[in-house]
């Protein structure tokens, strides 16, 4: 095995914490042979991004490694710090997910990127712009000559990353460690990213060690799997040979993640219970004191029917609008158009008129660590609204109400007492869920509720808010961007693009023959076709 | 990372049931930090000393002892803790001074606290045009030089000593509201917020259930910050002849003093000094136990 590029041999990575050490990886050995492309799939806290920041001994001080690296022979968590620099962006590198944050946003992207190669390779001056130039049209920037003078923030979020990927291939690594580096981008995007790093391997040969917690990405991508979980090595093998027969159940229940089951379709003479005409939402986006404001219109005069007992589900891509039209239609953001809400028309009340309208609309956000306060206990965050919308209730009550809600989405009502940080993101999301619920709401407006979530949690999500419809009887508006789960949630489905509906159907029928070509799209970067 | 490391969901129903809201979670956590209770004890036991000391002891504030000029501490002359060169107690000074200086710390403190922390946080959640008056008035009274204004006061309400608290209290709270502002800004893009908004929660309800228990970490940081500050600024406008006079005194005013005869009574530094520093150092304490104590990550 003279030719083996890294080498990770029983490694274990234990965090020493306050409250005791906590084995983020244990025992794990796998190989990467050169050029080679080599996955490591796992949910959160599975100990795959801790293996591989551990290659290049990026590891914050707490941790303490046992066992060996070996890069080309040569045993990384012995090698001297000054060597340690000299290996990194250099024969390893390294690029992450968030492509928002990765880049300073005080320098031009150009000189990020020649920093490496002044590093590395000793380029200066006009040398190193020309290379970094050529560098940039590899990676697919348009018009490099011009962008290598752009600040990170003058780019999106999908050209940041290309730039990252610059950056990594700058000095030619043999390996490059790409940690979840399409995650925080939208599908089609993504797409374009794994197409890119394919095409940049098969030039320079280099292997790739891809961390994700997506498997669907890895069956187009990865010649090797291995599964982790809770720091375990549980599979490992080629790609094929892991999705065809998967010995693991863990494996097997990653594979199988994708939502199942469908919605049970709705009378469509039930009475309509949202409807908006022509809505528009637009932000100010620079105040001019003379001439006419610059405004984004975020949404473009869009017209929504729901029934009662409906899920209609929206998909876009990030910018699309769709959060922001969920928002005006509860009247949390201005708008113009008209709005009717069981008959009455609600765009014109304030917030006093809102109030009593507020407890039949409720809403789940994405973000299960964001939405919930952090210094409330669980059962003052569900009781809020109890407070507001049934003052009458006496502690006992709104206790007894607190439990139930609590119960409804299978949450022990025990744990009311303790704080959001305690739980983890899917038990959070169940919180939220309850504090929707608590209330009794017709309406649910569910806004991303699953995409901060691992697959397998996803799905037990997905099940228990599809249970929830048919207990309460309650009307859903399913914003996401991930097709899979609208098709297991929605009746209807309403693709967004840049503020506008571009197509809309019955969910069966758009996902078996999309009219829009960019429908189609969304369909073939999410590998539906796959499913 | 938390996923996978939390323990079950089944719990002893007594561990879950105990500590209903913050306030009764942040007493119980800060009972069991030792350095903060026992700087609470400490704080307390000084507040009183200055509080009821002097009706204990057979000095008065003014008072001269004709026999004992500049004498060191001792149990001997009955003055436990010497005397200034004009013969009066140091210890009963002390103590008389203390009160000024704790009243002042505690007014301007407070005042603060409870204009700094509302103004802020109503400027930073209304936003838009009321944020910017609100935030230019203070602009306005960050560019008033200070002793401009005591003298001012002084000026139209004659020397009192509430007015150090007034004005050391209309300028501290600038701070706070530009501190609590930020927090604020920050804050009311997080979702829990636009939660509490779906929510149907009245805004009044918002900034106080919401917004300032979350920007309290920062708050009692910068309190801690403000009360030897306030202590400092006293001294020094009674240093100016704009503060307390003689023969009332204060900790600062004490301090200043006894660094002038420093080489032929320590003594007269060292004593106020040291409560000065105990003070501190207690508060120091303190805030930093309450800041853990209201958070509820930290256990």
């Amino acid at each position: 095995m003279s030719d083996t590029l890294l080498e990770i041999d029983n490694l274990t990575v234990d965090f020493q914490l306050p409250t005791g050490t906590v084995s983020a990886v244990k025992h794990v050995s796998f190989s990467l042979q050169p050029g080679e492309t080599l996955a490591l799939v796992g949910e959160s806290g599975s100990g795959k991004s801790v293996s591989s920041t551990a290659a290049m001994r990026l590891l914050p001080e707490l941790a303490r490694t046992s066992g060996a690296i070996r890069f080309k022979g040569e045993d990384l968590l012995r090698a001297t710090p000054r060597r340690m620099r000299h290996i990194r962006g250099n024969a390893i590198s390294m690029i992450f997910q968030e492509p928002m944050t990765s880049l300073n946003p005080l320098h031009r992207i150009g000189r990020q990127v020649a920093e490496v190669l002044e590093k590395h390779r000793g380029l200066k001056g006009r040398q190193a712009r020309a290379k970094v130039v050529e560098l940039l049209e590899q990676v697919g920037i348009p018009d490099p000559a011009r962008r290598i003078d752009s600040y990170p923030h003058e780019l999106s979020g999908g050209q940041r990353q290309r730039v990252m990927i610059a950056m990594a291939l700058a000095c030619e690594p043999e390996l490059l460690i790409a940690d979840e580096p399409t995650t925080a981008l939208d599908v089609t995007v993504q797409a374009q990213i794994l197409a890119l790093l394919k095409d940049l391997q098969a030039r320079y040969g280099m292997a790739i060690l891809f961390i994700t917690h997506d498997l669907g990405i890895v069956r187009h991508f990865a010649d090797r799997v291995c599964v982790m979980r809770r720091g375990e090595l549980i599979e490992s093998g080629p790609t094929a040979e892991i999705f065809d027969t998967p010995r693991d159940d863990y494996t097997r229940m990653l594979i199988d993640a994708d939502p199942r089951g469908r919605k049970a379709p709705v009378d469509p003479s039930m009475p309509v219970l949202f409807e908006a005409k022509n809505l528009q939402v637009r932000f100010t986006l620079k105040k001019r004191l003379f001439r006419a404001s610059e405004h984004f219109e975020a949404v473009r005069g869009i017209d929504l029917t729901i029934r009662r007992g409906q899920t209609v589900g929206i998909v876009g891509e990030s910018g699309s609008g769709k959060s922001t039209l969920g928002r005006a239609l509860l009247r949390l953001l201005d708008s113009r158009g008209e709005i009717r809400f069981d008959g009455q028309d609600i765009a014109a009340l304030d917030t006093a008129g809102m109030r009593p309208l507020r407890s039949r609309l409720q809403v789940v956000f994405q973000d299960p660590f964001g939405s919930l306060s952090p210094r409330m206990t669980v059962g003052e965050v569900i009781s809020e609204g109890l407070r507001v919308h049934q003052p009458a209730l006496d502690r006992r009550q709104r206790e007894a109400r607190v439990i139930e809600a609590l119960e409804d989405v299978a949450l022990d009502p025990a744990m009311r007492n303790r704080y959001p940080h305690e739980f983890s993101g899917g038990q959070r999301q169940r919180i939220a869920i309850a504090r929707a619920l608590v209330l009794k709401p017709e309406f649910l407006l569910l806004d991303e509720p699953t995409s901060a979530l691992d697959r397998s949690v996803q799905v037990t999500v997905i099940d228990l808010l599809r249970d929830l419809q048919q207990k309460h009887g309650l009307t859903y508006l399913f914003i996401s961007h991930d097709l899979s789960v609208v098709r297991a949630l929605a009746d209807t489905v309403l693709v967004m693009k840049a503020g506008q509906i571009v197509e809309q159907g019955a969910t069966e029928e758009i996902f078996a023959n999309p009219r829009e070509h960019y429908t189609r799209e969304l369909m073939r970067a999410a590998f539906v076709d796959a499913a | 990372m938390t996923t996978d490391t939390l323990p079950d969901n089944r719990l002893s129903l007594s561990e879950a049931t105990a500590g209903e809201s913050l306030g009764r979670d942040a007493w119980r956590r800060l009972k069991q930090n030792k350095a903060a209770m026992v700087s609470l004890v400490l704080l307390v036991v000084i507040a009183v000393t200055c509080l009821i000391g002097p009706y204990l002891l057979p000095w008065g504030l003014a008072e001269v002892d004709w026999n004992a000029f500049s004498v060191a501490p001792g149990l001997d002359s009955g003055h436990f803790l010497g005397t200034d060169a004009n013969g009066r107690d140091l210890l009963t000074r002390t103590l008389y001074g203390g009160r000024v200086s704790l009243s002042v710390a505690l007014v301007a403190t407070l005042v603060s606290l409870v204009i700094g922390v509302l103004y802020g946080a109503i400027s930073g959640y209304v936003g838009g045009r009321l944020d910017n008056l609100m935030m230019r008035f203070v602009d306005i009274m960050y560019s008033l030089p200070f002793m401009f204004l005591v003298i001012l006061l002084m000026v139209v309400f004659g020397r009192n000593i509430f007015l150090i608290y007034a004005a050391i209290g209309a300028v501290e709270w600038l701070d706070m509201a530009r501190i609590v502002r930020g927090q604020t800004l920050a804050l009311k893009q997080r979702e829990f917020i636009e939660a509490a908004h779906a929510l149907g929660v009245r805004d009044r309800k918002i900034v106080t259930r919401h917004l300032i228990p979350n920007a309290i970490g920062p708050v009692i940081v910068y309190v801690t910050l403000t009360v030897p500050k306030v202590i400092l600024l006293e001294s020094f406008l009674s240093f100016l002849g704009l503060g307390v006079q003689e023969p009332l005194t204060s900790w600062g005013v004490l301090i200043s003093e006894g660094t002038d005869m420093m080489q032929s009574a320590p003594w007269l530094l060292l004593v106020p000094s040291l409560f000065l520093a105990t003070t501190l150092f207690c508060l120091n304490f303190l805030g930093d136990g309450l800041r853990d104590a209201l958070d509820p990550k930290t256990r």
